[in-house]
């Protein structure tokens, strides 16, 4: 191999890398001198970006604050807060899905909050949606407040029901059973009375909550899927797969259900409220007054829903815990909500924020103040977000046919206790999470 | 087959090749200056109907891209010096200075290089939260100032120079150090631009690592930056490749400019083995 | 004495590098897959328990952990073979004396190598998009139906090799193209007087002399393959239905969302022991042949 090298080369080389390094030492300088009055504020996804919309009106309110959004991918922030937990690296406030609120108190990472509540005009806790507010406290400490809400209920096709025979959607499990039937033997081939993703837990786990039942038992030891209840629940589920009125779908299998929606492809949806939008963005408009949204059928009338959604959390090692109460206390007033509502369609979770004109005077969203009102908490155990998801793999198998309700219920505990067996060990040491 | 045939064969052939190499990143550029949502039509357009710098415009104003810039910039030069000192001590004192346990210790590094990086990265990652690293520019840099590709390339190299040049120095009283600063570093030259090369375009490209010790977006690095828009802006497909365009077009200049060093460095480096 | 005193001198700096963080975390590592690290010993380290090999094993029976190894060896089974066939393709045209504009022919194969996987993963994320991608507009062009590439889980591991083959293949083409280079003329001079055709001339000449270049490019490439993560991490998240997780996937997963080091710590040494097999059956193989 031969070698050449203009000398010029390497002088030029060395003279580009000194400036480079001086340059971003400079900026990186320059961003750490005003870190002293700036907030750090981590949000997710689209809330991140509609929320640096209402911190101006904040920063003229105080102008010795700063906040500084930072924008996280849905799909990464569990492993970004975990690392900057790791890391001591926390922001100073942060959007948290209500379910992780649990596992970042196992790590000591958040601020109890009761205290800021106590001296505050602005946070009622009475004003707040009851299952809402309960996902925040653990262990009987407040760590959270809800910023906003989402559950998941019915949207239908009125046009299809009524086809079938039916004026109002369903209010039980029974009466929502004989519409399944009948919408499907209305049905075209490939057509299907509702659309459950087998990969989204969401659905089972809201029938799951409308039992009496706790998901775990003994103090979050052990699972407790083997329930009569839980299994009536599962039981129900899986039927629908059985007698083919919801097709074996996973939700990266359907990748545009608003149109198919639209097309008469399925009858019932069960989903979120983001939905709403999508179905207004995406169906024409002669469509628009076929679909409207219903709260969900329980056993024996109406049924319970799951409490999900984002809180406002404050981090432990954040030096500026008070401009962080006030950040919390912006938007959490009931103006600034309706105004994030009309930014995002993000729901609110108190009730007087629901009596601004968009969401008194919206019928799609009025099964979800509805619903609302009957949300219970999942149990707040860190693990639980993998136990749910176990929950729903295991699901999708008895979905398939591969396994029995029993088996299933079987298999569900025995994931449960293999995640929950440091639980256990840490409850029954003295040196456990709670010193 | 005849001549002009297999001439006209293996020119296409050829053709064709590079074809399929460079076509996605031209269409890349010709997306980057498409208007928004320009490039999600039937038929997929292959140049912007009305060119437009809007898709950079947004990246450097609301996205934040010039911190992500200088960030990279200042990380990847980071390294590449760093490791350029590390790796050229390093390399020299295994071809040229006499110790006990020389041979063996090159042997145990060139094998140390199958075990793949990642199986360090847990750990390293909880040394370096109690070092206080976590999220900093020095948790990315730190780990890569020192590289055995880069010590075996400056070993095979500086092999080819002259022991009598050294003894000759050393003969007139010259001290170890000035010998490798006056004597064997101009001899090198040719190594260290291959060897910044290198270390340059692979700490401007690495992924994992910045992925797992950079938490907030002030110290993002461009892929991440890039990863990061990608998984909330998928359907901006036009911003994406501005973006794409920013992160890609710096290195593919670099290895442009200094081909020869890039490819005989990968050489060097993997022919012997 | 002096002068041994000045070679450790020399080589302190990256020895200490290297040592620090590379050495002792392999090390602390292979602790780390025997214990239980996890959330609750992040909060406090008390509550680190000591488990043997129970990580080995829970991994062993867990059918997430063998799909990602099969995912891994469909990547690898399939994509050196092709992207070595690719790099011998393109190194042969290079080397024929009939190709003109060598070096700018070269440059555009060898130009995907120094670009970004991110960037370029993303590019091709758009080309294979369902609907408005150019590669489903080609193929309706042609006639044939839309393929769901990275939607569907038959389709979406192919599509990640097809944008590995593309990305790496000018790597080994620069190394096979040197050594292709480095077979001495007279050899093709000598078979062509004997009136060898070419594919024989490749069969008895080409290949056989590019043998320890060959065997060089596969232990490099198949121990690169194995190490897959960001092609998948920015293009399909894994999905869809897991079928594009790998191992070095599952292992982020495990280590840094669910946060069980001992369990992630697992799996990268699990990963390692099949890369150094492999490599050490790949070295066997070739010097088994080497006497025949």
């Amino acid at each position: 191999m031969r070698w050449r090298c203009r000398p010029a080369a390497v002088a030029r080389l060395g003279a580009a890398l000194l400036l480079v390094g001086a340059l971003a030492s400079v900026a990186a300088c320059r961003s750490r001198q005003d870190d002293r009055n700036t907030l750090v504020f981590w949000a997710m996804g689209r809330e991140g970006e509609a929320v640096a919309q209402l911190i101006p009106a904040f920063e003229r309110e105080h102008p010795d604050i700063h906040v500084d959004v930072q924008e996280l991918p849905w799909k990464a922030a569990h492993q970004k807060l975990l690392t900057a937990i790791a890391g001591n690296t926390t922001p100073d406030v942060a959007q948290l899905g209500n379910t992780w609120i649990a596992e970042l108190r196992a790590l000591h990472a958040l601020e109890p909050l009761q205290p800021y509540v106590d001296h505050s005009s602005v946070v009622q806790p009475a004003d707040y949606f009851a299952g809402i507010w309960a996902t925040n406290r653990i262990d009987g400490t407040l760590y959270g407040i809800p910023w906003y809400v989402d559950t998941r209920l019915l949207f239908y096709r009125k046009d299809l029901l009524k086809a079938a025979g039916f004026e109002a959607p369903p209010r039980d499990w029974a009466e929502w059973s004989r519409q399944m039937a009948a919408l499907q033997a209305h049905a075209a081939p490939d057509h299907y009375a509702i659309l459950l993703p087998t990969n989204e837990f969401e659905q089972l786990l809201s029938l799951a909550l409308q039992q009496d039942e706790p998901l775990l038992r003994d103090g979050g030891r052990y699972g407790n899927f083997e329930s009569a209840g839980f299994k009536q629940a599962l039981g129900f589920y899986v039927d629908i797969f059985k007698r083919h009125e919801a097709p074996l779908l996973a939700n990266t299998e359907v990748p545009n259900p608003w149109t198919e929606f639209g097309r008469d492809v399925y009858a019932f949806y069960f989903s979120g409220p983001w939905n709403i939008g999508e179905f207004r963005h995406r169906l024409a408009p002669s469509q628009q007054a076929e679909w409207a949204t219903a709260p969900l059928p329980g056993p024996h009338g109406p049924g319970a829903g799951i409490a999900s959604g984002s809180s406002l959390v404050i981090f432990r090692h954040s030096r500026q815990k008070a401009q962080a109460w006030l950040l919390i206390q912006y938007l959490s007033r009931p103006q600034v909500q309706q105004q994030f509502y009309r930014l995002l369609g993000d729901m609110p979770p108190r009730r007087s924020a629901w009596q601004g004109d968009a969401l008194r005077n919206d019928p799609a969203v009025q099964a979800f103040r509805d619903q609302l009102e009957r949300v219970k908490p999942t149990p707040a155990v860190p693990e639980w977000e993998r136990i749910v998801t176990e929950m729903q793999l295991v699901a999708a198998q008895a979905a398939h046919g591969e396994l029995t309700v029993d088996q299933a219920a079987a298999e569900m505990d025995r994931r449960a206790d293999a995640i929950l067996e440091k639980r256990r060990w840490m409850l029954d040491h003295a040196h456990g999470a709670r010193r | 087959m005849s001549p002009r045939l297999a001439r006209w064969l293996v020119n296409g052939a050829l053709f064709g090749g590079a074809a399929v190499a460079v076509l996605p990143l031209l269409w890349m550029l010709s997306v980057s200056f498409m208007a928004p949502g320009a490039a999600s039509s039937l038929p997929p357009p292959l140049l912007p109907a009305h060119p437009t710098l809007g898709n950079y415009r947004e990246l450097f104003a609301h996205a934040g891209m010039g911190r992500y810039v200088l960030n990279s910039l200042f990380i990847s030069s980071a390294i590449a010096l760093f490791a350029l000192v590390c790796n050229l001590m390093a390399g020299y004192a295994f071809a040229k200075l006499r110790f006990a346990g020389r041979e063996r210790l090159f042997q145990a590094l060139i094998g140390a290089l199958v075990v793949p990086a990642q199986v360090a990265m847990l750990p390293l990652f909880l040394l370096l939260k109690y070092a206080g690293l976590v999220n900093s520019y020095a948790g990315v840099i730190v780990p890569g100032m020192a590289t055995i590709f880069g010590i075996y390339l400056v070993r095979e190299y500086a092999r080819s120079v002259p022991d009598e040049l050294l003894e000759a120095a050393r003969i007139d009283g010259a001290g170890e150090w000035r010998i490798f600063v006056q004597i064997v570093l101009p001899l090198l030259k040719p190594v260290m631009v291959t060897l910044t090369v290198f270390t340059f375009l692979a700490a401007w490209n690495d992924f994992m690592w910045p992925l797992i010790v950079l938490t907030g977006q002030e110290h993002y690095t461009l892929p991440l930056a890039l990863a990061s828009l990608a998984r909330e802006h998928s359907e901006d497909t036009e911003l994406m490749m501005a973006g794409s365009v920013v992160t890609v077009l710096p290195v593919l200049l670099l290895f442009l400019a200094l081909q020869r060093h890039y490819l005989q460095g990968l050489l060097l480096g993997s022919v012997k083995g | 004495m002096n002068r041994s005193r000045t070679a450790w001198l020399f080589l302190a700096p990256a020895l200490l590098v290297l040592g620090v963080f590379f050495v002792l975390p392999v090390i602390g590592a292979l602790g780390l897959s025997l214990t239980d690290y996890d959330l609750y010993a992040l909060a406090d380290i008390r509550n680190l328990r000591f488990v043997g090999l129970h990580n080995y094993w829970g991994l062993l029976q867990r059918p997430l952990f063998w799909s990602a190894l099969g995912n891994t060896f469909y990547f690898v089974a399939i994509g050196v073979p092709l992207s070595i066939g690719a790099s011998l393709g393109a190194a042969l045209l290079l080397n024929s004396p009939l190709a003109r504009l060598k070096p700018f022919y070269r440059t555009a194969l060898f130009a995907p190598v120094v670009t970004t996987v991110v960037a370029v993963a993303v590019i091709w994320r758009y080309l294979f998009n369902t609907k408005y991608g150019l590669v489903n507009y080609g193929l309706a062009e042609l006639g044939l139906h839309p393929v769901d590439w990275l939607g569907d889980p038959h389709w979406a591991m192919p599509t990640i090799i097809a944008f590995a083959v593309w990305k790496n293949f000018g790597y080994n083409m620069i190394i096979l193209l040197a050594g292709l280079q480095a077979i001495p003329p007279e050899l093709y001079e000598a078979a062509r007087i004997d009136g060898a055709s070419a594919p024989r001339q490749f069969w008895h000449i080409t290949l056989p002399m590019l043998k320890p270049t060959m065997l060089l490019v596969m232990v490099l490439t198949v121990a690169g393959y194995f190490q897959l993560f960001a092609e998948p991490y920015v293009m399909t998240e894994g999905g869809p239905l897991q079928s594009t997780v790998s191992v070095l996937y599952l292992m982020y997963d495990d280590g840094f969302k669910w946060w069980n080091m001992g369990v992630a710590s697992a799996v990268a040494f699990l990963l390692f022991g099949v890369i150094l097999a492999i490599t050490i059956g790949l070295l066997r193989l070739a010097r088994r042949g080497e006497p025949a």
